[in-house]
Order: C-alpha cells, then structure tokens, then sequence
C-alpha cells in the first residue's frame, strides 16, 4: 500500500510526463487528452470545494462550468467579428487575451454562484440538491434559446485564445498553461483546507449547530465555499471552451453537473487529489472503453456502479488502502 | 495511455486493408445515445457506398460522437492529429458540425457533409474545402413552402422547436410561402406534450399546418394531432417522415405530404440498384440518411478516379465537378458546395405491413439556396 | 400523467429516503415493454399489463441488486448509483431493441374526440388518462392509509430500525414499495407511449419534470404530487401560450416569439427555485 502522499506526487508526476513524453515522440492527439484530463480535473477540483469539504452536494455545477465557458466565447466571439461587446454607457471590446478571458470567466461565475447560493442555500439536503439541478436547467434552456450567441449551436471561435509569450496553438504549451493553473489550484486548495476557514466549513459539514454555537454564521460559510467553487470551475470552463475551440449548451446540461460528482467519486471523496485522479481515469476509460464498441456507456455505467457499491474510497481508497478518509 | 486506434470499418470486413490505404477517410457520426438512428443511417449508406466501389485502398475510421459537440471536437482532433485522416465526413447534428467543421477545413482537411448544412456554412462562413452532399437546413422547409402555394393553401400556421435549426426551418417556409400565417409558435425542445399547441391550432382558423419537429418531438405531435379531431393538411420536411421514424408513427402519418430531395421510388438504375443492395445488406429500407451516406462516399470515390487526394487543388476540383451517379439522379454543387437539387412533394403511404413515402411531384426544380451569394470562396 | 411518474416517485423518494435518478429508465422499461407486447399481440391491454409487470421486475432485480446497498449511504452516492443505472438502462434497451423509434397506438375504442358539454372537443383518450391518474391517486391514498402494508409503510419511513425490531420485514418490505414506485412508472410509460414517441432516452426529461413536481409538492406527499403535477402543467401550458403574446405587446413579433419562448421553457424551474425559497420543503412536506 502506497501513503496518499506518494500517491499524489506520482499522479502528478505521471500527468505531467506522459504529455511530455507524448510531445517528444509527436503524439498530439495524447497531450490533447491529457489537456482534458486536467481541464476536467480543474473543475472538479472546484466542486470539491463545495462537495468534500462543505458537504454541498449540487447538481448544478455545469453552471459555472457554463458561464466560463461562455465568458470566453462571447468576448473571443466579439474580437474575432470585430464587434463591440457593449456600446453603452462605454465600448467595450471583445478580447482574445487568455488573463483577461480568465478574470471574467471568474468574476461572472463566482457572481453566479454567489447569487444562487444566497438563494438555495436556505434548503438543505435533497432539496439543495433539486435547487441546484433546477438553476442549473435553467441556464440550459435560457442558452439553448437565446440566439444572440448560437442558441443550440453553440459558438465557434476559429483560433485558441492567446497569452503573452507563449503560442497556445501548439498543444504542449497549452497544456503547460493548463497544468500550471492545476497547480496553482491543488496548492491554493490545500491551504485553503488547513485555513481557518478551511476549518470552520469542514465543521459546519459535520454538526451545523456546533459551528453555531462557536458563534460562526455556517450559512456564511458555505457561501464563500460555493462561490470559491464556483469561481474554480468557471475557470475551468473558459479552459475548455479552449480546448475545444468551442461553446455550446451542453456546457449546462445536467449530465455535466453528473459527470463532474462521477470525477470526485471515482478517484475518492473528500482528498484534495481525488478528483484529479477521477477526472483522468475517466478521460482514460472514456477512450479505452470507447473501443469497446457503440455499447461502451453500458459498461462505464456497470463500472460505475461497481465503484459506488463496494470501492467507497474511490482510486485513492484502493491504493492507499484506507477505505474512509 | 498510449491510443489504440479503433476502425469498426474493418467489421464489414473488406477493409483490413490497412497497411498500404491510400486514403484515410475519418467518420464521426452519432452511433449511441439518442438519434443514432440517423447515424447509423448514414453510416451504413457510406460503407455500402465504399464497398461496393470495389477499391481497397480507402480505409475508413468511423467513431461515436455520442451526440456531444466537445466529443466530435476530440474526435476530429484525433482523427487530424494522430490517425492523420484526409477526409472528415459523417456529422448529423447541425451544432455539431459548428464545432468541427470550421476547425477541419482550417486545418486543411476536406469536409463532406452528409446531413448537416447549417445556414452560416452555406453563407459567410463557406470554405473551399467543405462540401454539403446533402441540403442546405433551409432547403426542405422552403420546398414545404412552394408546395403549400402550390396545394392553394392561403393560411398556415407554423410550429418549430426554440433552437436555431428551428427558427431556420420557419424562415425558410416563409422565404416561399406566399399566404397568411394564422399563427407562430415555438416549442419548447424536447416537448413531448402538444396539446397546447393543438388547442391554439384549433382555435386560429388556419387552412393548413407545417411543423418541424424532429425525432421524438415529431413522433409525439403526430399522434396528438391525429387523435385530437383537427382535420386540417398537415405539410412538413421528411425528417419525421423518414423510413427509420415512420414505422413509430404509424397511421398517424398516412396520406402527409413531406419534401425530400430523395425517395426510394426515384426512377433511375443507380437509386434501384442503392435500395436493392441496401435491403439485401442490412435487412431494412434505406433512409434518406442512408442515401446521403451513400451519395457522400459515391461522391468520394469519383472525386479519387481522376485525382489524388494529396493534391489538394485537383481533387477538390474533382469533387466540384460531381461526377457520380446520385441516387437523386442529377446533382450538381453550387458556388458555394451545395447541391442544387431538385426537391420532391412525397406521400406517406401504406405498402402492406410498412409505411413509406410514394413521390407525388416536384416541390421545387434544381433548387440551390438563399447564403450562395454571401459566400466569398 | 406526470402524476403517475411523480407519485411512483415520490412514494420511493419519501417513504425510503433514497434519490432515484433511474426511475425515467423504468418508465422507458414500460414504454418499451408495452410497444412490444403490443407488437407481438395486437391488445392495449396487454401491453399495459407487460408495462407494469416488466417495469415491477426491473424494479425489483434493481432494488434487490443495488438499491438495497445504498439506503444507509447518502445522497451523493445514491446520486452517482442511479446515474450509473441511467446508462446501463439505456444502452441496455438500445442493444435490445435498437436504435429506431418503436410504435405503439391508441386503441381504436378510445381514440377519436369526443364533444363536452359547451361543445369543447377533447380527445377521448386524454380524458381516459386523467381518470386513471385520479384513480390511481385514491387508490394509493386508500392504500397507504387504510391497508395494513400502508401502516407498516408509514411506519417505516419514521424509523426503520423500531419497525424492523416489531417483526415487520422491512428488507422485503422495501422492494415491494420500490416495485410498487416501478409499477406506476411503468404504467405511465406504456400509456403515455401510446401518444408520444417510443425512444431511448424518452425517461429523462420526464423525470426532471418529476424531480420538480415531487419537490414542489414537498416529498413523500402523495397530495403534494397531485397539486405538484397540476401546479406544473399549468405553468408549462400557461407560460408557452401566454408569455410569448406578452412580450408582443412590448417588442417586435419576431423576437417576442423567441424571447417569450425562451422564458417560457425556464417557468417551471423559475416556480420551483420561487417554492423552495417560499417554503424549503415544499408545499407540504412536514420533513427536512
């Protein structure tokens, strides 16, 4: 049995040489997966926020995956027509640059999640759950429906985004850009775990009354853990608006919300690296399953299944061989 | 995590051939999940088409799209980057060819659609490397439009899903209808109740009805329609009209007249021998999908008789000139690569235990569409 | 008939505590049954009466095979399990069945209109459809109220452990309640499929839609199904008619239609977000 420190340092390790490897022997195709995994990975480290560490559990997240995704398409949208973005009561531009593209991506998600968190979280339980899901169809059918950005369609932004210095068309540095902000996160995400805060909301999952009785407001709390989550998977979101030079509803739907729980469970509960070993093992069996056959869904359902029923821990809860964490 | 590349072509079984193809052909299309009934359609056209144009040098890689538009995005990445594919083709989905095309052609590669033809691809957004086997959206919808003047209807009311392909679909009805709407709905995507709309049809005193609604939103309306006791003539395009839907549909849809540039009843030896082999290879009637497929890699292959598709500039003039024997008899590409085609007012009839459609005239001749002009190749 | 969805739902959801995104497979299970009995025999009835049993037997190999593991586990996890029984149901029938529509039919003694009284014409067999949920809303009320399984239900649902140590087999008591929640899908699938389209994936809009009702009506109520589903079907219905004509009087036609529409498709999520936050456990839900 491997600690789950080891653990953590060879899943990173190996997320980032197979790329490298992929790149020396002219694999594109392998650094694109990889990108995803990470981009995947990214935003489901974001959920995780709310969900392992707030014990949140929404099903709606493919909100604020939506809107950053969206966040990029609008303003890259804007730059490559040369449209105003906005022409009152000041022009705005549409904007190519990855920083800025990010920042709002940001910004406009974690208003998001600041809004409907103000708005659900007086529910608890199943229904926080239905509320996420019910705001996260909302935003599903408003962007199927709406035609000023392609409605169903979708937006096609021909060519990748830029950031200074670097040329994002060539996948390894895309994916270097990608790694990096995971990085940054997983870093940010530990701190944040052992923070005060950190603290304080792993408490309020817990007993809500204690936290309360210490004199902290729990509803606060888990305000600023959803719009902190928000705000990561909305990043994410303008990412893989990126990856895939493309944004289309679907971003929203409530299969996205799914996938994203799928990720966190997968690799394990409640671990900070959890869910970027969920994210790549599903990248991974997306395509060895794939070969399987047009009936490759049947059997991740089974796997699935397999996993919740009678591997709780996730990947990391075989490995390290700690069922609970 | 190294890929395995994956050919389900090789499952037909002529195409284990893949050491010294010449041609690699990449399809992405929708083979699981709901709508891959279209998919597999034209799947099963294009492979009849590959093989039994006898070459062995053209291998086809084909994977499911599951209807996802960032799946197709990876899977044309993947086909481009590492299978190194010469030719994309496949896509059903008009939001899905959004995501894929303007990327491929961007990236040098032909594009054949044999479905999708989404009005920014036909117009402003036309590339010298993509090409439309099969219609422009507007297409079908306008045709249902010059039949309806032709049928002397003066007051139609109109119905289409709240999503672009939607609103494309009544423009295009309007760009020909001449008479009055007695009324304008959109529905809600994936509706499946249409009483409401039934209710307001009833009460609008129009003299006929033309919807779209595809796939299972079809299927519903229809029944709907035919149990609720409104008599009046309902005219629509064929995709809820088609081979694959109609046996769902059942009597609902008999005597309907939809607009198809293709039917199986088009008198002409290649469409005879495209249904005959059809039938005896799957076991099924072809759909118009599936003669899409079908036209696609016919289209293919005798675009490859007279040039190679490494020279880029002599195959796609190849392409542009068509030279295929069309299970729609004539065909021809426009400036900007889209048919221009005749499109038929076809019937929905009963032929012993299976309903399918019987030709009953031209809705519109050698038709071509409305973005040609706003299209700088 | 979102009713019967909902209150098969609802009866799962409330009585034993366990979120069930695979209750839309079953009633596809239903659909797909129903078209093919009906295919194979001719007879309405019959098919109605496959929907049920193969919907009912599902329920019960789901509920012995899986379900059972997780009623002490939480939400999450019965999430992410019924999520993974969505894809195995719906790739499973694809294989079955493949990938195209199937056919089902109104009977012919019950389709047609017939004329109300003030001269309305309603189509016959919708009227049959509200009969039948009505009656299915008593009779599970009687049920549930007045047999002694409906006792022991009840009973169950407020403290598993007590009821089990008073003799009641509560394992074999769950999976009859799960195959009574399948039943009703079923049943709501093979009449339902009747005036809609047999397909795969037919079981998910729907069971967003009864997602939203259960919640609306605040779960585990039987009543709050009922208005849930009534309090629903008005908006959608309501919204897609009259908004659209509000937002003419305000801009253009064109974007009127497509704007109302668009708001339109977003009304029942906008009602249950404004109940949830009017009331957090819905119209009449007593339980957090």
């Amino acid at each position: 049995m491997i600690s789950e420190k080891a653990l953590n340092a060879i899943l990173m390790s190996l997320l980032f040489c197979v790329p490298l490897w992929a790149w020396v022997s002219d694999e594109p195709f392998t650094i694109t997966l990889a990108t995803r995994a990470v981009i995947f990975a990214l935003a489901a480290v974001g959920l995780n926020v709310a969900l392992g560490l707030g014990g949140l559990v929404s099903l709606g997240h493919a909100v604020f995956f939506g809107i950053g995704g969206y966040a990029m398409g609008i303003l890259a949208f804007h730059a490559q027509t040369y449209s105003p973005l906005m022409e009152w009561p000041f022009t705005i531009s549409g904007t190519k640059l990855m920083p800025v593209i990010w920042l709002m991506a940001i910004l406009f998600s974690g208003a998001a999640a600041f809004i409907i968190g103000l708005l659900s979280l007086r529910t608890t339980g199943v229904y926080f759950i239905m509320i996420t899901l019910a705001f996260g169809q909302m935003f599903f059918f408003f962007a199927i429906s709406w035609p000023a950005y392609g409605g169903e369609d979708g937006l096609s932004i021909y060519i990748r985004n830029s950031f200074p210095g670097m040329n994002t068309l060539d996948p390894i540095q895309f994916f270097g850009i990608c790694f990096a902000i995971l990085s940054l996160v997983l870093w940010l995400n530990v701190r944040l775990v052992k923070s005060p805060f950190g603290l304080a909301l792993n408490a309020a999952r817990q007993s809500s009354e204690r936290v309360e009785a210490v004199g902290l407001d729990p509803f606060r709390l888990r305000l600023i853990a959803l719009v902190i989550s928000g705000m990561i998977c909305g990043l994410a979101g303008a990412l893989f608006a990126d990856l895939n030079r493309f944004v289309s509803p679907t971003m929203f739907s409530w299969q996205m919300s799914g996938e994203l729980i799928v990720f966190i469970v997968l690799g394990g509960l409640g671990r900070t690296f959890g869910p970027v070993a969920g994210a790549t093992l599903f990248v991974v069996l997306e395509h060895a399953l794939g070969g399987i056959g047009e009936y490759f869904l049947f059997f991740l359902g089974l796997l699935l299944l397999v996993v919740v029923l009678f591997a709780r821990g996730g990947l990391y809860g075989i490995i390290t061989g700690r069922a609970d964490r | 995590m190294t890929y395995k590349s994956i050919a389900i072509a090789a499952s037909i079984g002529m195409l284990a051939t893949g050491a010294f193809a010449e041609t690699k052909i990449g399809m992405i299309t929708t083979l699981s999940g709901g709508g891959a009934g279209l998919g597999i359609d034209v799947r099963d056209g294009f492979m009849l088409g590959i093989k039994q144009s006898g070459r062995d040098d053209i291998e086809v890689v084909i994977e499911d799209d599951q209807r996802k538009p960032d799946v197709a995005v990876q899977l044309a990445d993947k086909m481009i980057q590492s299978e190194k594919v010469d030719i994309l083709t496949g896509i059903i989905w008009s939001n899905l060819a959004m995501a894929v095309v303007p990327a491929a052609t961007a990236q040098g590669k032909f594009y054949l659609s044999p479905n999708a033809g989404p009005s920014a691809l036909a117009g402003q957004g036309c590339h010298e490397n993509y090409f439309n086997v099969a219609w422009q959206n507007d297409n079908l919808h306008e045709a249902a439009g010059a039949y309806a003047n032709t049928a002397g209807y003066g007051n139609s009311f109109i119905l289409a899903p709240n999503y672009p392909a939607g609103k494309d679909a009544l423009t295009g009805y309007k760009r020909f209808f001449q008479g009055n709407l007695a009324g304008e709905i959109y529905t809600e995507l994936g509706q499946t109740d249409y009483a409401a709309e039934i209710a307001q049809i009833r009460a609008s005193g129009a003299d006929s009805v033309f919807f779209f609604l595809p796939g299972g939103m079809g299927i519903s309306f229809l029944k709907q329609y035919a149990d609720s006791g409104v008599d009046l003539p309902v005219v629509g395009p064929a995709f809820s009209f088609d081979q694959g839907i109609l046996q769902a549909v059942g009597p609902a849809a008999l005597g309907i007249v939809n607009t198809s540039q293709w039917n199986k009843d088009i008198n002409n030896p290649t469409n005879s021998a495209f249904v005959e082999s059809f039938v005896a290879e799957y076991g099924r009637l072809p759909s118009l999908y599936a003669s899409q497929g079908f036209d696609t890699a016919q289209l293919i292959v005798s675009a490859l008789g007279s040039a190679d598709v490494s020279d880029q500039d002599a195959f796609r003039d190849a392409l542009r000139a068509a030279e295929f024997d069309s299970t729609r008899g004539d065909f021809a590409f426009g400036p900007n690569h889209h048919p221009i085609q005749t499109i038929y007012a076809r019937e929905v009839i009963q032929e012993g235990d299976v309903f399918t459609n019987r030709i009953i005239g031209v809705a519109l001749d050698n038709h071509s569409d409305a973005y040609a002009a706003d299209c700088k190749m | 008939m979102l009713f019967l969805m909902a209150a098969g739902l609802t009866l799962i959801f409330g009585v034993m505590g366990l979120i069930n995104l695979a209750h839309g497979s079953l009633y596809m299970v239903g659909a797909f049954a129903a078209a093919a009995a009906a295919a194979a025999t001719g007879s309405f009835l019959v098919a109605v009466a496959a929907a049920i049993a193969a919907a009912a037997m599902a329920g019960v190999i789901v509920e012995l095979a899986v379900i059972r593991r997780l009623y002490v586990r939480d939400h999450l996890e019965q999430v992410l399990a019924t999520f993974a029984l969505i894809l195995i149901f719906s790739e499973g029938t694809r294989w079955i069945f493949g990938s195209f529509p199937l056919f089902l039919d109104i009977p012919s003694y019950l389709s047609g209109p017939v004329s109300l009284p003030g001269g309305i014409q309603y189509p016959l067999y919708r009227l049959v459809l509200i009969l039948v949920g009505l009656l299915v809303a008593v009779g599970l009320w009687l049920f549930i109220s007045r047999t002694r399984i409906g006792i022991q239900i009840r009973a169950g649902e407020n403290d598993r452990e007590m009821i089990a140590a008073l003799g009641v087999d509560i394992g074999s008591l769950y999976t009859f309640v799960f195959a009574l929640g399948a039943a009703l899908a079923g049943l709501a699938g093979a009449l339902v499929g009747a005036i809609q389209s047999v397909q795969i994936g037919m079981g998910e809009p729907i069971l967003i839609l009864a997602f939203v009702v259960i919640v609306i009506g605040g779960i585990g109520s039987i009543r709050g199904a009922l208005i849930g589903s009534l309090l629903v079907g008005l908006t959608d219905t309501l919204g897609g008619i009259f908004l659209p004509e509000l937002f003419k009087l305000l801009v253009a036609p064109d974007v009127a239609t497509s704007t109302g529409s668009a708001l339109a498709s977003m009304s029942i999520y906008v009602l249950m977000a404004g109940v949830l936050i009017w009331r957090p456990t819905g119209l009449f839900g007593a339980r957090a």
